[in-house]
């Protein structure tokens, strides 16, 4: 049977990766720029006004080429988790499946067909069954974000589900556990709320250019007003959204907020850093080394945010791989939770259930098959820690994801006062050249800002693939290194070039402008 | 309805979704045919504007189609993709290149040039239906896997589907069968293709290049699928046995399949008719424009009843020659029982979705495609 090759699983992991965050480069445009031009047609719909036409056909057309390349990202993603993560696959497939499969039936084909009708159909259809396609679109688009996200949220909290000692996989128990799970819907409405933030940015940044350039004034008025409403709507709900994120991530992921904020040592009432530079002499968690080099920090601001109590203990690294702490509840009484030592131990206890499991039903021992169902079915839960050999292997890379975490804060409430700033100003930035060229850069710093989150979540929750339950390196499909790497640099190049070709394309489009739409 | 019930019934939405998927590849037939039937530039831009309509349909099917393989047997999924590595890969390259090219051909700025996005075109058509095509037929002739699911808690190797072949899925063309497949599905996407141009394009010259290009293209279809088929019918298949679901060749086992489901086995042969039909129509007749339908039709019939013949009548429908005992059926790979029930819940929209696909493909296609609409129209591929 041999031995897996670790490195098949950093190379998976990069793989992963890669291919997710050149997804990411369009998906939020696709959920953004779709509701601003779908806001430009209804403004079309109901005044007659031909400008708004225009309008809605220019970022259409910026639209459709952005929308093409989330395509081409996807198929990858829906494929890889079988190709590169099939025991993944197999062990969750009962419940992580159902939402790929609900995406595709009821979000990608109503996205697919009403796109056509919405791009060709200008002279075929009437005005608002056209109006409706490009609702439809958008639509369809957001309801493939729920479902994705849906199952990205499972991954973080698998609920709704019980290991099946005899089928030897995790199978669902209540799909409306899985769907409203309290982790699935902070994080649906505040990825697609701060995706928001990169439609308006870009929306803003592109009129900035016609305003500098002293062309498409009226039109760069427009565009700039809706898009700063939709942005203003987008950082605030995001905003709040985030919050109740961070408060999930509490509850659930201890170790993801304790590497979000550099945490080694809570303590009752523990600060929030609002913005800190991380030690890189810091080697091992449990070192005597201070984790910063310098911090600003907000009293009581991690208890309140991560357990809606000033005082409440927030356990940092070494509290929870070694410490005895107190949990906080919702009502404010404290506990004693489980320590790692413990989940390490009753997982590999399940491991050992399962495997006496099995000897037992082939010998069909009755008793001995109860006795071992009933120890499983107490430590599955923590079925993943009887893969890991180390405590540390328990520590995601704190620096990543402290880094994200902070540059994806600062710079959303940096959205928030420049939206509020353009807002504010209105037609006066027409003469104020470094605002404008703000409006231009922040289409790269809400991609920044917008990616930050993604790599907070993802690298946050290491090593674990699912939560508990499965660590990375139990996760992957047995594929010689040498195949990864030749994908990998397959997916790299194609995408290098598509890169270059939308980007062309669309500064094609910009310089042309929208003057030149019939 | 039991278990059992949810699990034929998936399969047959999978096997719904391949057929649906099989005959929308006359997108990609048609791709492979844009040099062939397009002799200039502005013919070539009827081809792909015709083509463009469709194309991301095909891609939302085959997207399902992986989703649904994933959500109802996910033990195929695992051990297919996760083991025949290299056949899905490089059919997804395929398709990555397809889903820009269409969009940014002739947009200003493309600096790779339209004939860089064409080419792209036709590697999608050709690998992606040849990869297809062999990866499906490693249903009927067999993959070199094995399953044991006590590797779990095996800490140094914890994987549970291994593939024993180095070469990760390519051996599988070394098997003439599914190379005999890969082909068919080709030419037969072509002749779908070729029946699509002259339903939606009005142009004499597409139409006439085409009826020719049908009758070219469904010869090679039959002389590579019927040695396909005859063989597979007759040769040894991978049944089941009821009782004990051990795996089993049996001489004949897909021809006796058919014969034992006889609803199954008449939908294949008025499948097969529909679209030998459609071909007579769109190659020898002067003036119907209706030879996809009818093809379309049978050929949605015929791979439906191909892939149910496999699924059902204790069939394992993906097996193993390196372990038979490790042969996947759809009792054996399925999600379980809560999960299916969920799922079909869902599928209860698939007549919905159907209902307005068919509704925005009417509205789409009412006026066909001509030269007068390539030069009046802004908004085109």
């Amino acid at each position: 049977m041999g031995t897996l090759d670790l490195s098949i699983i950093d190379w998976s992991r990069a793989q992963f990766a890669v291919t997710a965050l050149y997804h990411w480069l369009s998906v939020p445009l696709t959920l953004s720029l779709g509701f601003i031009m779908a806001v430009m047609e209804t403004l079309y719909y109901r005044t007659g006004n031909e400008e708004w036409k225009r309008m809605t056909k220019f970022w259409m057309r910026l639209f459709a080429a952005n929308f093409v390349l989330g395509i081409a990202g996807g198929i990858i993603l829906e494929f890889q988790f079988g190709t590169n993560w099939s025991n993944y696959s197999w062990l969750v497939g009962d419940i992580f499946g159902a939402p790929l499969a609900i995406e595709g039936i009821m979000a990608f084909f109503l996205e697919s067909a009403f796109f056509i009708v919405m791009v060709f159909g200008w002279n075929k259809t009437s005005k608002g069954f056209h109006l409706a396609s490009t609702w439809l679109t958008w639509f369809g688009a957001t309801l493939s974000a729920l479902w994705i996200l849906v199952a990205n949220a499972w991954m973080q909290y698998p609920t709704g589900t019980f290991f099946n000692i005899d089928t030897v996989r995790n199978e669902m128990t209540s799909f409306s556990s899985v769907l409203f799970s309290p982790v699935a819907m902070s994080k649906f409405f505040h990825t697609v709320t701060s995706s928001w933030i990169v439609g308006s940015a870009f929306v803003i940044g592109v009129s900035s250019w016609y305003l500098l350039k002293k062309r498409n004034i009226e039109f760069s008025h427009k565009s700039i007003l809706i898009a700063s409403i939709f942005g203003l709507a987008g950082i605030l709900l995001t905003i709040f959204t985030g919050d109740s994120s961070s408060y999930q991530v509490a509850q659930k992921q201890p170790m993801k907020l304790a590497a979000m904020e550099g945490l080694y040592h809570g303590k009752n009432g523990t600060s929030l850093v609002a913005f800190g530079v991380l030690n890189p002499k810091k080697k091992m968690y449990n070192d005597s080394t201070s984790p910063f080099l310098f911090k600003i920090s907000i009293p009581h601001g991690l208890s309140l945010l991560a357990y809606r109590h000033c005082n409440a203990f927030v356990p940092g690294i070494q509290d929870l791989l070694d410490g005895n702490y107190l949990l906080t509840l919702e009502n404010g009484e404290q506990v004693k939770p489980l320590t790692t030592d413990a989940k390490l131990t009753f997982g590999r206890m399940s491991h050992q259930a399962m495997i006496d499991y099995r000897l037992a039903k082939k010998d069909k021992n009755d008793s001995l098959m109860a006795v071992n169902k009933a120890i499983f079915e107490a430590t599955s839960s923590y079925f993943g820690y009887g893969y890991v050999k180390e405590k540390t292997q328990l520590i995601p890379n704190v620096s990543l994801t402290f880094y994200s975490f902070h540059f994806m804060v600062i710079f959303g409430f940096f959205f928030l006062l420049f939206f509020l700033l353009l807002l504010y100003l209105r037609r006066k930035i027409q003469n104020m050249k470094w605002l404008l060229w703000l409006g231009i850069f922040s289409i790269p710093l809400a991609y920044l800002t917008s990616f930050s989150g993604w790599i907070v979540a993802e690298v946050g929750r290491q090593p674990w693939a699912i939560q508990d339950l499965l660590p990375t390196f139990a996760a992957v499909s047995n594929i010689p290194v040498p195949s990864i790497k030749t994908t990998l640099t397959i997916f790299v190049l194609i995408y290098t070039v598509f890169f270059i070709a939308i980007v062309g394309v669309i500064t094609h489009e910009i310089r042309k402008g929208p003057e030149n739409i019939k | 309805m039991d278990y059992a019930f949810f699990q034929a019934y998936w399969w047959f939405l999978v096997s719904l979704l391949g057929s649906l998927l099989v005959f929308l590849f006359f997108v990609q037939g048609g791709q492979t045919l844009l040099y062939t039937i397009g002799k200039t530039e502005q013919e070539r831009t009827m081809l792909v504007n015709s083509l463009g309509r469709k194309w991301d349909l095909t891609f939302t099917t085959l997207v399902t189609f992986g989703g649904a393989a994933f959500a109802s047997f996910p033990l195929f999924y695992a051990t297919s993709f996760g083991g025949a590595y290299w056949p899905w890969m490089l059919l997804l390259v395929c398709f990555v290149l397809q889903a820009v090219s269409y969009e940014w051909r002739t947009k200003g700025g493309n600096i790779f040039g339209h004939k860089t996005f064409e080419a792209f075109l036709f590697i999608n058509g050709f690998g992606g239906l040849v990869l297809f095509g062999i990866a499906v037929g490693t249903f009927f002739t067999g993959s070199n896997f094995s399953v044991d699911k006590g590797d779990l808690t095996q800490l140094s190797m914890p994987v549970i589907s291994m593939w024993h072949s180095p070469w990760h899925g390519l051996e599988a063309v070394m098997n003439l069968r599914n190379l005999l497949l890969g082909f068919s599905i080709f030419f037969l996407a072509r002749v779908l293709g070729s029946l699509y141009f002259i339903n939606n394009i009005a142009d004499d010259l597409i139409v006439s290049r085409s009826r020719k290009q049908v009758l070219r293209d469904a010869i090679s279809f039959l002389v590579l699928f019927l040695p396909f088929l005859v063989w597979t019918l007759f040769s040894q298949g991978f049944a089941v046995q009821p009782d004990s679901g051990i795996v089993f060749l049996e001489k004949g086992k897909y021809f006796f399949n058919f014969i034992q489901m006889p609803l199954v086995g008449l939908f294949f042969l008025i499948g097969v008719v529909l679209l030998l039909y459609g071909i007579f129509l769109g190659a020898f007749s002067k003036t119907s424009t209706k030879g996809i339908w009818f093809a379309g039709i049978g050929t949605v019939l015929a791979v439906l009843t191909l892939l149910l013949n496999i699924g059902y009548n204790h069939t394992s429908f993906y097996p193993s020659v390196f372990d038979l005992q490790s042969s996947l059926t759809i009792y054996n790979s399925s999600s379980s029982f809560f999960t299916l029930k969920v799922m079909s819940v869902v599928s209860l929209l698939i007549p919905f979705v159907l209902a307005y696909i068919v509704y925005v493909w009417r509205v789409m296609d009412k006026k066909k495609i001509d030269k007068a609409e390539m030069n009046e129209e802004n908004e085109k591929y």
